[in-house]
C-alpha cells in the first residue's frame, strides 16, 4: 500500500507547469499553503474572539460602566459607553463559537494536519489536493459569514455559542435570534461541510498514503492524534449540522422539531409536540467529542515537541495510542454529562456519570506519560517545549476538576456556574490554545523558512502561563459561591457584592494577558520577513518533515520520497552519536528496533 | 477617532517592540542567535519553571485564604445538602493532593532536567509496570468516587412519595418566577400555556373547568415549610429557564413543553441562618463592601445601596434572554405554623380570575 507513493503520479508533477500568483497563493491545492492560509485565517478570527473576551471581561469586572472603547467599538450598542446586556450576551456567544471551532478547529487541524500528515508520513501532498482547497474556502466562507453577522441591525446571535431552542429560535425571544442567527447557521453549516472534507482527506491519505516502512506502528504521535480527531469529526460533526438544519426548519419553516406549547409576549405560537432536550443531545453529541476534535491535536503536537525537546522517546508510544483511541472511543458516549439537570432521566444521568468519569483513565495515562518522558531528559527549552510543558500544566489543572464536574451529584450545585467556565476554559480553551503556539513555535521553520525569534516567545510565554492561571484559577471559587455564567452584571445580587474583588483580578490578568499576545502576532508576522534564516533540522528533530528542503516544492521532496526504517522516536540512542536517528537512517547492523 | 487612536497605539508599541528586540540584539556580541535555546536559556527557563511552580503554589494559598469561605461548602439548607458537601470535599481532596504532586514533578523535573551541552538523556521508552500503576491506581479512585456519586445522585434524585410532599410548580418566563402551591387536595390543576388568557388574569394557563385547579395558588415569592419534604414541578412558557437554589444544592431546568422534577427537603429556616455566627459574619462583610460602595455613590449625587440582608434565593441559571441576569425569586423557608398562616393569607385561583 505505501509503496505505491514513489511511482505516484504526483512525482514529477508540478516541477513543469508554471504557476501564477492565484494558484500559488490563493487557490493553491498544495497542502503547505493551505495550511498557512488555516493558520492566518484562524490567527485573525483568533484575535476577533479574543479581542470580544476582553470587552465582556471589562463589562463584569466594572459594571455599567461607560468607556471609550465599548463607544468606539460597539457604536449603538453602547450607548454613552455603557455597554448593552443584549451586546453582552452576544459577545459571549461568538467569543465561544469563535474560539471553539473557528480557532482551535479549523485553525488548530486545519493548520497542522495539513501541514503534518504528507510530510510526517511520506506524501507528495493529500490525497485530494482539490478537495483540501475547497475545505479551506469553504471556511474561509463561514468565517467571513460569521463575521459579517456581528453588523446586523438586531444583533448577532446571542443564545450562547450552544444556541439552545426556543431562545435561539424564536426572534421574539431575543433580537439575535433573527437574521444574526439565520447567519450563525448558514456560517456553521458551511464550517460542517468545510471540516468534513477536510476530514475525510486526513483520513484517507493517513491510510494509503503513506511512504515505505512508515508502518501505522511507526507513525509520530502528532500523526496518530491528526487521524484519529478526524475520526471523530466525520462521526460527530454530521450531527451538529442535523441539529443546525432541523433548527432552520423549526425558524422558517413552521415545524416543531424542538418547540413545544410557547407563550411568548402575549400570543401562543403554533409549535408543538417538539423537545429541547432533542436539541440538547443532538448539540451535545458533537459537543462532547469537540472537546477532543480540539484537544487531541494539541495533545499530538505536545507529544512529539516534548519527546524531541528531551531528546528523550516519548515514555509509552503503546499506551498513548491506546489512550488516544480509548479517548476517541469513550468521547462519544459521555455527552449526557453536560444534561444532568436537563430533565432527562436520572437514571441516564448515573450512565454518563459512569462513562464521564471513566475518561479520567486514559487521560491520567498521558500525562504521566508525558511527565516521564521528561524525567531524566537533556530539556531543550524552546519555546515550544515551553508551551508543551504549559499544556501538561493546565490539562491537569483543568482536568482534575472535570471529576467534580463530571460526577452528577455535584454537577447540580456547579452546573452552569463559573467553575465550569474554569474547567473548560483551562483543559481545553487554554490547553489548546497551548498546543496550537507549540506547535506554531515548532514548525515555523517548516512552514516560512526562518525562525521565530527566541527572547520574544520566552516573554509571550511566561507573561501568558501567568495571566492565564490568573484569570482562570479564581474562577472556581467565584462558581462554587454559586455565580451562574452569563451574567451582565452581578449588582443586583448583593449576596454576590463578595466576588466583586475576584471579578477585577480577573479581569486585569487578562488584559494583561491579552495586550501581551500583541508580542507574538508582532514576533509573527515580523520574522516572516526578518527572522533568521532557519536550517533545515533546527531542533534536531527525527521525523520526515526536517528532511524536506527548506524552500517549499510542489511534492515535498526533490527526487525519490525517503524511505523509514524506524520509529519516530530514536533520540538518546545508546550506539549513536548523534542524541538522534532520524527515522529515514537504515538500522545499524545488529542494532534492534524496539518493539512497540 | 478613539479606534484610529488604539489602531496608531498598537504600532507605536509593535515599533517599539522591533527595536527594542534589535538593540538588545546589537548588545549581544558573541550570542550564535540561530533561535533555537542554548545553555544559558536552558538555565533560565529551567529556572523560571521552578519560579512558576512556587507561583501556582502560592496563588492557589491566596485565592483560598482571601475567597476560600466558599458559601456553598458549608450551611446546605436541605436534607440531602450535607450529602452533596461530603462528596464536594472528598472530592476536593483528592484534586488538591493530586494537584500539588503532578505540579511539582512536571515542573521540578523540567528544573532538575534543563539541558547541558554534552550530557545524555536517558534511553527510557516503556515500562509497563509504570503503565500499569498509573493505570491502576486511577481506577480504583475513580470507582470509589463514581460508586459514592452514584449512590448520593439516585437518593437525591428518587422522589419519594410515599412521604407526602408538598407539591409546588415553579413556573418560569422571560424575566420572572411564579410559584403556584396545590392547595388543600395537593394536586396541582392541569395546565398548558395554551389556556392562558391575560383579561381574566388566567396567566399560568390553568384548566378552569379542572377541579383540582380551583384551590391552586400562584404567588410571587416561594415560602417553604421547614422539615416537609418538597415536590417540585418546574414549567417553562417560553425559552429554557434553570431553576437554581445554591443553599439548597438544587438545580432544575425549566423546559417548554414538559414538565420536569427536583425534590428536597428544607432544613434551615430563614430566620434560623440569619443567626447562625457565620452566615453574620458574611452579611457583615457585604455590607461593609456596600457602606464603601454607598459612599462614592454619595459623593457622585447618586442614590446609596441598601444594606444587604440574608435571604435564600432562586435564580435563573440558564441564559434566557436580555435580563437573565435580573431573573429571580426570593425563598423564604418558615416553621409549618408561620407557613401555614401565610398561605391562608393567599388568594386561591378560584378567586383570582377577574
Amino acid at each position: 500500500m505505501s509503496a505505491h507513493a514513489d511511482t505516484h503520479a504526483h512525482d514529477d508533477h508540478g516541477h513543469h507547469h508554471k504557476e501564477t500568483f492565484v494558484t500559488k497563493y490563493i487557490f493553491s491545492q498544495d497542502h503547505k499553503m493551505i495550511s498557512k492560509q488555516y493558520l492566518i485565517t484562524g490567527t485573525i478570527m483568533g484575535i476577533i474572539g479574543v479581542m470580544m473576551s476582553l470587552l465582556f471581561r471589562i463589562q463584569i469586572a466594572w459594571p455599567e460602566q461607560p468607556n471609550l472603547l465599548f463607544e468606539a467599538l460597539l457604536g449603538k450598542w453602547a450607548p454613552d459607553g455603557v455597554m448593552d446586556a443584549d451586546i453582552y450576551l452576544a459577545l459571549v456567544t461568538i467569543h465561544g463559537t469563535i474560539m471553539v471551532f473557528f480557532v482551535l478547529t479549523a485553525g488548530l487541524s486545519g493548520t497542522f494536519s495539513n501541514l503534518l500528515i504528507p510530510l510526517q508520513i511520506g506524501a507528495r501532498d493529500m490525497a485530494s489536493g482539490f478537495l483540501n482547497m475547497v475545505s479551506y474556502w469553504l471556511f474561509f466562507l463561514s468565517s467571513v459569514i460569521m463575521v459579517i453577522s456581528l453588523f446586523v441591525q438586531a444583533g448577532p446571535a446571542a443564545a450562547g455559542w450552544t444556541i439552545y431552542p426556543p431562545l435561539s429560535a424564536l426572534e421574539l425571544a431575543q433580537g439575535g435570534s433573527g437574521l444574526g442567527m439565520t447567519l450563525w447557521l448558514v456560517s456553521m453549516a458551511i464550517f460542517i461541510a468545510s471540516s468534513l472534507l477536510g476530514s475525510l482527506n486526513y483520513i484517507v491519505t493517513v491510510l494509503n498514503l503513506r511512504t515505505k516502512g512508515m508502518s501505522m506502528t511507526r507513525l509520530p504521535l502528532t500523526i496518530w492524534a491528526f487521524f484519529i480527531t478526524a475520526v471523530i469529526g466525520v462521526i460527530s460533526f454530521p450531527v451538529l449540522l442535523s441539529a443546525a438544519l432541523l433548527l432552520i426548519m423549526d425558524r422558517s419553516f413552521g415545524t416543531s422539531f424542538f418547540l413545544s406549547d410557547i407563550f411568548i409576549q402575549g400570543e401562543v405560537l403554533h409549535y408543538q409536540g417538539g423537545s429541547p432536550v432533542l436539541f440538547e443531545h443532538l448539540f451535545w453529541f458533537l459537543g462532547h467529542p469537540e472537546v477532543y476534535i480540539v484537544l487531541l491535536p494539541a495533545l499530538g503536537i505536545t507529544s512529539e515537541v516534548i519527546a524531541t525537546n528531551s531528546r528523550k522517546p516519548i515514555f509509552g508510544y503503546r499506551a498513548m495510542v491506546a489512550s488516544i483511541l480509548a479517548i476517541a472511543f469513550l468521547s462519544t458516549i459521555v455527552w449526557g454529562h453536560h444534561m444532568f439537570v436537563s430533565g432527562m432521566n436520572p437514571f441516564l444521568g448515573s450512565v454518563f456519570t459512569f462513562t464521564t468519569l471513566l475518561i479520567a483513565i486514559p487521560s491520567a495515562v498521558k500525562a504521566f506519560n508525558y511527565i516521564t518522558t521528561i524525567w531524566k531528559g537533556n530539556l531543550q527549552m524552546n519555546p515550544a517545549m515551553l508551551f508543551s510543558i504549559g499544556l501538561v500544566s493546565t490539562f491537569i489543572t483543568g482536568g482534575l476538576t472535570g471529576i467534580i464536574l463530571g460526577d452528577s451529584a455535584l454537577d447540580i450545585n456547579v452546573h452552569d456556574t463559573y467553575f465550569v467556565i474554569a474547567h473548560f476554559h483551562l483543559v481545553m480553551g487554554i490547553s489548546a490554545l497551548y498546543g496550537m503556539f507549540a506547535g506554531i513555535y515548532h514548525w515555523y521553520p517548516k512552514m516560512f523558512g526562518r525562525m521565530l525569534n527566541k527572547k520574544l516567545g520566552y516573554i509571550h510565554f511566561w507573561v501568558t502561563a501567568i495571566c492565564a492561571y490568573g484569570v482562570f484559577f479564581p474562577m472556581h471559587f467565584i462558581g462554587m459561591a454559586g455565580l451562574p455564567r452569563r451574567y451582565y452584571t452581578n449588582s443586583n445580587f448583593p449576596l454576590f457584592d463578595q466576588v466583586a474583588d475576584v471579578n477585577e483580578v480577573i479581569t486585569i490578568f487578562a488584559l494583561i494577558g491579552g495586550a501581551f499576545q500583541l508580542v507574538f502576532i508582532y514576533n509573527f508576522f515580523s520574522s516572516m520577513f526578518y527572522g533568521k534564516k532557519a536550517e533545515q533540522n533546527p531542533w534536531k528533530s527525527n521525523t520526515l518533515e526536517w528532511t524536506a528542503p527548506v524552500k517549499h516544492m510542489h511534492g515535498n521532496w526533490p527526487g525519490e520520497i525517503p524511505h523509514v526504517y524506524r520509529w519516530a522516536y530514536d533520540y538518546s540512542k545508546p550506539g549513536h552519536d548523534d542524541d538522534f536517528v532520524p527515522q529515514n537512517v537504515p538500522l545499524k547492523e545488529g542494532e534492534e528496533e524496539l518493539q512497540h | 477617532m478613539t479606534f484610529l487612536l488604539t489602531l496608531l497605539i498598537v504600532l507605536f508599541v509593535a515599533v517599539a517592540i522591533r527595536q527594542l528586540v534589535k538593540i538588545y540584539d546589537l548588545a549581544q556580541t558573541n550570542t550564535s542567535s540561530t533561535q533555537v535555546a542554548d545553555d544559558s536559556d536552558n538555565k533560565l527557563n529551567g529556572n523560571l519553571m521552578l519560579g512558576f511552580l512556587a507561583f501556582i503554589y502560592i496563588f492557589t494559598i491566596v485565592c483560598i485564604v482571601k475567597w476560600g469561605d466558599l458559601p456553598l461548602l458549608s450551611h446546605a439548607a436541605s436534607e440531602h445538602g450535607p450529602q452533596i458537601d461530603n462528596l464536594m470535599i472528598i472530592s476536593l481532596v483528592i484534586i488538591f493532593i493530586v494537584q500539588t504532586i503532578t505540579q511539582f514533578l512536571l515542573h521540578f523535573f523540567a528544573f532538575k532536567y534543563r539541558g547541558e551541552k554534552g550530557r545524555k538523556a536517558l534511553f527510557f521508552a516503556d515500562n509497563n509496570t509504570l503503565e500499569a500503576i498509573w493505570t491502576i491506581i486511577p481506577v480504583i479512585v475513580l470507582a470509589g468516587l463514581i460508586i459514592y456519586g452514584l449512590f448520593t445522585w439516585t437518593s437525591i434524585m428518587n422522589v419519594n412519595e410515599d412521604e407526602d410532599p408538598l407539591v409546588i410548580e415553579l413556573y418560569a418566563q422571560q424575566f420572572n418566577w411564579k410559584a403556584r402551591y396545590a392547595g388543600d387536595d395537593n394536586t396541582l390543576g392541569l395546565a398548558n400555556v395554551r389556556l392562558i388568557d391575560i383579561d381574566r388574569a388566567n396567566i399560568l394557563g390553568l384548566d378552569e373547568s379542572d377541579p383540582y385547579a380551583q384551590d391552586d395558588i400562584i404567588t410571587t415569592e416561594l415560602h417553604l415549610p421547614k422539615g416537609r419534604p418538597i415536590l417540585f414541578k418546574m414549567r417553562s412558557q417560553d425559552v429554557l429557564h434553570s431553576a437554581y437554589m445554591p443553599h439548597f444544592r438544587a438545580q432544575m431546568n425549566c423546559v417548554p413543553g414538559m414538565i420536569t422534577q427536583f425534590s428536597f427537603t428544607p432544613t434551615v429556616t430563614t430566620d434560623e441562618m440569619r443567626q447562625t455566627d457565620i452566615i453574620k459574619e458574611k452579611v457583615d462583610k457585604i455590607n461593609k463592601i456596600r457602606t464603601e460602595k454607598s459612599e462614592a455613590l454619595v459623593a457622585k449625587g447618586e442614590q446609596p445601596l441598601d444594606p444587604y440582608q440574608f435571604d435564600y434565593l432562586l435564580l435563573c441559571n440558564k441564559i434566557c434572554g436580555k435580563s437573565h441576569y435580573n431573573m429571580q425569586m426570593k425563598i423564604v423557608v418558615e416553621t409549618e405554623e408561620e407557613f401555614n398562616a401565610w398561605i391562608k393569607e393567599q388568594k386561591t385561583f378560584k378567586n383570582s380570575l377577574n
